[in-house]
Parts: C-alpha cells; sequence; structure tokens
C-alpha cells in the first residue's frame, strides 16, 4: 500500500495548537485580548485591548513558543511561522505518521508489517498474512484513524441556535460545529480546544457501571494543570470530548477535576475501543494519509500463482541442467554445480535483503540464471575450440578461462550498469528486478569464473585426452 | 555431444543487406502498431482499481454486471473471465483514496447474492502514481542507456556502442510491437520483461562484439566483414545454445506458468527469438555501416601499445636508476 499524506493539514492543526497555547499565556498572564483567529498559511491574528501590555506580550510569546515571527500594526498582531517551520512542521508530520502507523500496526499484533517512507512525501505500507478482506478494512481503519482527540468547552451562550447556524456564523464567533457521533445531534463548540491528544500519555479499554466498553486515558502534567484550571473556571458548563471532529460525549462540569483521567464513552463494540485505544497511545497522526495505490494478493492467489510458476520455472531449470549434462559431459556437470550454487547465493542475498518474490523479481532470476548458463556456455566452448586446435587440456582450459573472461565482464558489467540505473530510479517492483539482476550477475561472475575454474584445478590430474568425449562432450574423431 | 562445427567461416555479411531490409520493415511495422493502435495500459500505468473474485461455482458474470450497473462508482466498469470460468476480474479507471472503506469493501457488499465467492484480489493505482511511475521508468531507461554507451565506448570503440545500443533499441522496439499486436496489457510486469529482454541483448551482443574485438586483433584478415563473419561463425553455436536454453525456460514459463504471468512470458519469448536474431544478423551489420575501420583500429591499438611499452621502459630506467 502506498499512502500519500495531506501535509498542508499539519500546518493548520499546528497552528491550531499554537492558537491554543497563546490563549492558555495570555489567560495565565492576565493579558487581555480579543478577537484570536487562525488563519490561511499558518498565521494567527489577535488585537489587544491594553497597549501597556504590548512588552509583555513580545517578550512573552518570543520565550514561550517557537518557530513564528510577530508582526504588528497599531494593536493588531499577526504571528505567522516562519517558513523553516513549515517545513520542518511537514517533514515532521510524514516522519511521525511512519513511527505511528508502525506503531500501531506493531500493537495489532501484526507479522512483521514494514513501514517505510518513500519520495518525498509517500509511504509505503506492507502487511503481510492477512486472512480475510474484513481483516484488510480493520488494518485500514487503524492506518487511517487520525486519532486527534480534543478536549473542547461547549460555547454555553449560543448552542441554543445551533440548528440554525451555518458553519460560516459560527466561524465569526471563533466557534465550530461539529456532530455526535451517534445521533444526529450537533454540538456549538469553541474552535480553540482546551487540550489534545499531544498531552496524553496513555489510554486503555475499561468498562463502566454498565458494562459497556469505554477508553481511560491519563494526560501528562502540563496537561493535568490545564484541565484542572479550566474545569476549575466551568464548572456548571458542558467539556465535549471530541475525536476525529466527531464529539463521543459532552458532560457537564460538577467540580475541578484533577489528576488528570479522562473517560471517553460512545457505545463502542469493543473490537472498535480497542483500535481506537492503540492508535490513540501510539499518538494522532498530524496530518490525515489517503491511499495513492494499494495492492492485495489473497493468500489463496499467491499461493496458487507462486506455485504455478515456481513448478514452471523449476522445470525449465531442470530442462537446463540435463541439456548441459547431455551437451557437455563432465564439464556440464561442473557448469551445473556452478547454477546450483549460483541460484542458492541469489536466495540467500535476496532474503538477507528481505526482498518479496514477486513477478518482476522472478524475472530477474530468469535473466541470471539464463546469463550463468551463457558464462558456462562461453567457457565450454572456448574450451572445446582450443582441444579442437589439438592443444593439451592444462593449456585448453587456462587459455579458454583466460579468452573467455573478457567477454564474460564487459557483458556482465554492462548489464549491470543497467541494473544499479533502474535500482536508483526505479520505484517497488521495478526495485525488485533491478536488485535481484544485481545480485545475479555478480554471483554469476563469481561461480562461473572463480567456482567451476577451481574444480578444473581440482580434477585435472584425472583428466586426459583420450576421454574427451567424457570430460568435454566432443566427439574424438576429427581432433587433430 | 556436438551440434556446430564450421569449417569454414558463414558468409553472413554479404546478406546484411537482406536482413537490414527486413529488420527495417519489421521496425516500421512495430511502430506503426504502437503510435497507430497505441499500448493498451494496465492499472499499474493508467490507474484504476482491478478486482479479482472467486465462485465455488461457475461465475454468474451476467449477475455481476447488474449488480454493478448502477452503483457510480463503477461506472464504465468491464467484467471478464479470468483464466477460467469460475474467476472473474472486473476493472474500472476509478479508484478511492478513503482508507477506511475502499472498492473491494464497496464491491463484497454489491456481489453479495450472486453466488458463493471470494475476493482474491483488489489492486488499486492512483492516477497521479500512474504518470509517475510512467516518467520515472522512462528517465531509467534513458540514463541506463548512457552508462552502457560509455563503458562500451571505453571498454571497446564508439561505433561498437552505437552499434549494442541500436540493436537493444531493435529488439526493445520489435518485442512492443508484438505487445501492441497480440493486445498485452501494458504493466509493470510487462515492462519487467520488456527489460529482460534488454539485458538479454545487450549480453548477447556484447559476447558477439567480444569476439569480433578478438578477430581484429589475431585475425589473418583486414577486411571487417570477413572479420565478422568468422567471429559470429565462432560463437554461433554458443549463441544458438543459450538462445535455445533460455527460449525452453521462458516457454516452459508460458505454458505451465499460469494465467497471471502469459502476459510476461509471451513479451520474453519474443524478445529471446528478437534478441538472438540481432545479435547475429543486425548489431554487427551496423559496425560496418558506421565506417568502422580495421586498419585504424589495429594502428591505435598498435599506439597505445608502444605508448604502454615506452612509459614501462621509462619505469624501469628510473627504478635502476638510469634517470
Amino acid at each position: 500500500m502506498l499512502l500519500g499524506i495531506k501535509s498542508d493539514v499539519a500546518i493548520a492543526s499546528r497552528t491550531k495548537s499554537i492558537a491554543g497555547s497563546v490563549k492558555y499565556l495570555f489567560d495565565d498572564a492576565e493579558i487581555i485580548f480579543d478577537d484570536l483567529r487562525m488563519r490561511e498559511g499558518g498565521k494567527i491574528t489577535f488585537e489587544l485591548l491594553d497597549s501597556d501590555d504590548v512588552q509583555k506580550v513580545k517578550s512573552l510569546l518570543q520565550k514561550e513558543i517557537e518557530g513564528v515571527t510577530l508582526t504588528q500594526n497599531g494593536l493588531r498582531f499577526t504571528l505567522a511561522m516562519t517558513p523553516d517551520e513549515m517545513a520542518r512542521t511537514k517533514a515532521n508530520a510524514i516522519s511521525q505518521a511512519v513511527d505511528t502507523i508502525r506503531n500501531r500496526l506493531n500493537e495489532f499484533g501484526l507479522a512483521e508489517p514494514t513501514v517505510a517512507k518513500q519520495g518525498k512525501d509517500k509511504i509505503l505500507v506492507e502487511v503481510p498474512g492477512i486472512k480475510t478482506q474484513e481483516d484488510e478494512q480493520r488494518i485500514r481503519e487503524l492506518i487511517a484513524r487520525a486519532a486527534h482527540l480534543q478536549l473542547m468547552a461547549v460555547d454555553e451562550g449560543r448552542i441554543a441556535r445551533v440548528s440554525q447556524m451555518t458553519p460560516q456564523e459560527a466561524k465569526q464567533y471563533g466557534d465550530v460545529i461539529l456532530p455526535d457521533v451517534n445521533t444526529p445531534q450537533k454540538y456549538l463548540l469553541h474552535a480553540i480546544p482546551v487540550l489534545d491528544g499531544s498531552m496524553l500519555t496513555d489510554a486503555k479499554v475499561g468498562f463502566d457501571q454498565n458494562n459497556q466498553p469505554v477508553i481511560n486515558f491519563s494526560l501528562n502534567g502540563q496537561g493535568s494543570k490545564i484541565f484542572g484550571d479550566f474545569t476549575a473556571k466551568a464548572v456548571g458548563k458542558r467539556m465535549a470530548v471530541v475525536l476525529d471532529n466527531k464529539v463521543y460525549s459532552a458532560p457537564v462540569i460538577r467540580e475541578r477535576i484533577g489528576g488528570g483521567h479522562v473517560q471517553i464513552s460512545g457505545n463502542f463494540k469493543l473490537s472498535e475501543a480497542h483500535d481506537i485505544a492503540i492508535a490513540l497511545r501510539s499518538g494522532a497522526l498530524l496530518a490525515p494519509v489517503y491511499i495513492m495505490e494499494k495492492r492485495s494478493v489473497g493468500p489463496s492467489l499467491g499461493a496458487d500463482n507462486i506455485k504455478a510458476s515456481s513448478l514452471a520455472l523449476a522445470l525449465g531449470f531442470i530442462l537446463v541442467v540435463i541439456f548441459m549434462f547431455f551437451y557437455y559431459g563432465m564439464a556440464g556437470v561442473i557448469a551445473n554445480i556452478a547454477l546450483v550454487g549460483n541460484l542458492f547465493l541469489i536466495l540467500a542475498v535476496m532474503s538477507l535483503f528481505g526482498a518479496t518474490l514477486t513477478l518482476p523479481g522472478m524475472a530477474g532470476i530468469v535473466l541470471t540464471v539464463g546469463m550463468a548458463v551463457d558464462a558456462n556456455v562461453i567457457i565450454n566452448e572456448r574450451i572445446r575450440e582450443l582441444l579442437h586446435e589439438g592443444k593439451s587440456i592444462a593449456k585448453a582450459v587456462e587459455e579458454g578461462y583466460n579468452k573467455a573472461f573478457t567477454a564474460i565482464l564487459d557483458a556482465n558489467v554492462t548489464t549491470l550498469i543497467a541494473a544499479v540505473v533502474l535500482w536508483a530510479y526505479g520505484t517497488g517492483p521495478l526495485k525488485g528486478f533491478a536488485l535481484t539482476m544485481g545480485i545475479g550477475i555478480l554471483a554469476s561472475m563469481l561461480t562461473a569464473i572463480v567456482g567451476t575454474h577451481g574444480i578444473y584445478q581440482w580434477l585435472m590430474p584425472k583428466m586426459d585426452r583420450k576421454r574427451l568425449k567424457y570430460w568435454f562432450g566432443i566427439q574424438t574423431e576429427g581432433v587433430k | 555431444m556436438e551440434l556446430f562445427r564450421y569449417t569454414k567461416p558463414l558468409s553472413l555479411m554479404s546478406k546484411s543487406r537482406r536482413f537490414g531490409m527486413l529488420s527495417v520493415t519489421l521496425l516500421i511495422l512495430s511502430l506503426g502498431l504502437i503510435f497507430v493502435k497505441g499500448f493498451n495500459y494496465g492499472l499499474d500505468f493508467a490507474g484504476g482499481t482491478l478486482v479479482q473474485v472467486h465462485y465455488k461455482t461457475q461465475a454468474p458474470i451476467e449477475k455481476v454486471r447488474q449488480a454493478l450497473a448502477n452503483d457510480k462508482a463503477y461506472e464504465g466498469a468491464t467484467v471478464t473471465y479470468f483464466g477460467n470460468e469460475n474467476e472473474i476480474i472486473i476493472r474500472t479507471k476509478k479508484s478511492s483514496q478513503s482508507l477506511g472503506k475502499d472498492m473491494g469493501d464497496t464491491m463484497r457488499e454489491r456481489l453479495k447474492g450472486t453466488g458463493d465467492f471470494e475476493i482474491r484480489r483488489v489492486d488499486m493505482v492512483g492516477a497521479k502514481v500512474g504518470s509517475e511511475l510512467r516518467e520515472k521508468g522512462l528517465m531509467s531507461l534513458f540514463l541506463a542507456i548512457l552508462g552502457i554507451l560509455i563503458y562500451v565506448s571505453f571498454r571497446f570503440e564508439w561505433r561498437f556502442a552505437i552499434a549494442s545500443v541500436m540493436a537493444l533499441v531493435h529488439d526493445v522496439t520489435i518485442a512492443m510491437g508484438a505487445v501492441v499486436l497480440f493486445g498485452i496489457e501494458v504493466n509493470l510486469d510487462t515492462l519487467a520483461a520488456l527489460l529482460t529482454i534488454l539485458g538479454y541483448s545487450l549480453n548477447d551482443t556484447i559476447i558477439v562484439f567480444d569476439r569480433i574485438r578478438e578477430g581484429i586483433r589475431s585475425s589473418k584478415a583486414s577486411d571487417l566483414g570477413e572479420i565478422i563473419d568468422e567471429s559470429v561463425t565462432q560463437t554461433l553455436s554458443r549463441t544458438t545454445l543459450t538462445s535455445l536454453t533460455t527460449f525452453f525456460v521462458v516457454l516452459t514459463l508460458f505454458l505451465f506458468g499460469g494465467e497471471i504471468i502469459r502476459g510476461f512470458s509471451f513479451t520474453l519469448l519474443v524478445g529471446v527469438i528478437v534478441g538472438t536474431y540481432s545479435s547475429i544478423f543486425v548489431a554487427s551489420p551496423i559496425l560496418m555501416w558506421l565506417g568502422f575501420s580495421v586498419k585504424d583500429f589495429r594502428e591505435k591499438e598498435a599506439e597505445k601499445l608502444k605508448r604502454d611499452r615506452e612509459k614501462e621502459k621509462l619505469r624501469a630506467m628510473y627504478e635502476n636508476g638510469t634517470i
């Protein structure tokens, strides 16, 4: 699965979190301000009412918030993210998404998921061993879940009119309209959240008094303090627990809540509560992801298919081995040893690289086995030629290898060049093809040139020119 | 066993005009097919969704068509048998970006009631990915060819480089022509097959060229045509043997490898035949037409040898302390 990432959203959510901090800092320092808004392109604007606060605001923002620049126009201020900060936020969103997705899949208990960044803004996810399509859907939902938790204050003054209000109107008041997760009810909430999931330390599935699954989560020190302060001030008002822009519950605050323990209830199924808890624990996705490419091969298809093509390949390979034996005699057997060695080398190195056997990968093997056969054929043909010329076996083998060497070297190096370029520039399956091809070429040069040469040296004392048919498959008549 | 014994070089270059005509005709036909009929781009390059469904009994293809007819997400979808009558493939140009519920999930709901089925494969490629893949593929091909040109120029001579690349383009073009002619879907597997042909053709050509290079250095003949005839004849047994073994491996893959691999193995089959033909009859004549001169090459080699000897002499003198 190849995922794209909407990194612009990361900027928006970073802006939101900056706005939240600004609000908290100003409230804390008792600075009176008005009209705090988030704008497009990572900007926040606000207005001060008291010009005595200007110096205080400047030093406070400079000290507490990083990566922003403040510009002033009378008492109106604009706080903008620097281009560096925006780039960092985007890059961060991707690497964070990679980590988060990996954590989620690991916690889900899947066998060896691969999650890797690809190119500048893509994420490659590979999950082997999914049995049914229902499971696959559940995993996709787990990956996609933004798990963006927010605790938001209900706008008690205006909520009565929420059913007539347009989103634009709500925006004018600095509010946002969000739906309930189970009922058609809508809530009017202050757009800047009290706090969000970044201050969460743990999330677990639990059960409420009615034995319904709920999610309990804990906040860190700072989060607990903000939460405690807020609940103390807002007794009698409602606070909404919002997950991925849906309101799960909006209980009335009865008293200050310390300790930082919060519960989400929302008529969950147990599996759903379990998945949400995983998602919350592994952190929110800073930016949503979407599918660019997806390939799924059902286990049965994969098995059928690989079986058929592996069988065909094996059959072809055996034919080649038999042919080499009949055509070249013992020299053919030596070549066959090299071929089998070569095949094992390729498979060993491939499993070392963790490459999966795909169709293009198989093509790479066919090509390299073909080239390995070729290398042996070249050597054997050369030796035969020299034997026909009447050279001694030792001399023919020696010279045959020397002369075959340049041909094999040049042919393999040119193909290797193509493999390296394809590996560097290709994507996905092409990379696999190039990798197999590259490994195969190196393996075949090793086995054909060094390996078989060694076997010849070892057998040399036993070889004699009277039995050329046995050793090299040459008809003895007509040989000098 | 020995199949090829030639006491006299075959006279091939004298017939090179005829092979040239054949190649040019094949090339023009292939290019015509590619431009007129065009590639049948598969999922990988065009984007879209492919769903493979397996039924326990014969697939109710009409029912499936009806079930999808009213769904906007499957507008213009085609439903065809795949391999046997229990298996169908549904293709559409559309894809969805949503992770939560994808085309496979909606398909499962749509097909409820059409029989006992199992969804075996859901492949989805966004349109943007497809075009990016095409660009990157072409770019890598171009760079690979450039790298080969440089290496062969360095190891042989620039005319050898041009000739090997021309033979390579010749093979890949004709294989592409065959792909278009038989309506084989162009996807990543087909591309892998074309690349394999490229590697194979290159390998073949370089082996023959290596022999020609050797022939230029050692042959008594000084006419390039004669040297080429000698070299091609000497490598003929190797060329045929290797081609035959590869051909049989690919043939078994084509016959027994299953439906899914058929397009891939067919392309390879064509490539092996064309590649063998071109390394014998196309690459070497190009060398002649490019005006390669045996005399110049020998002189250059001799000069190089002389320079090397002088260098060595100087070094020997230096080491002996005579300068």
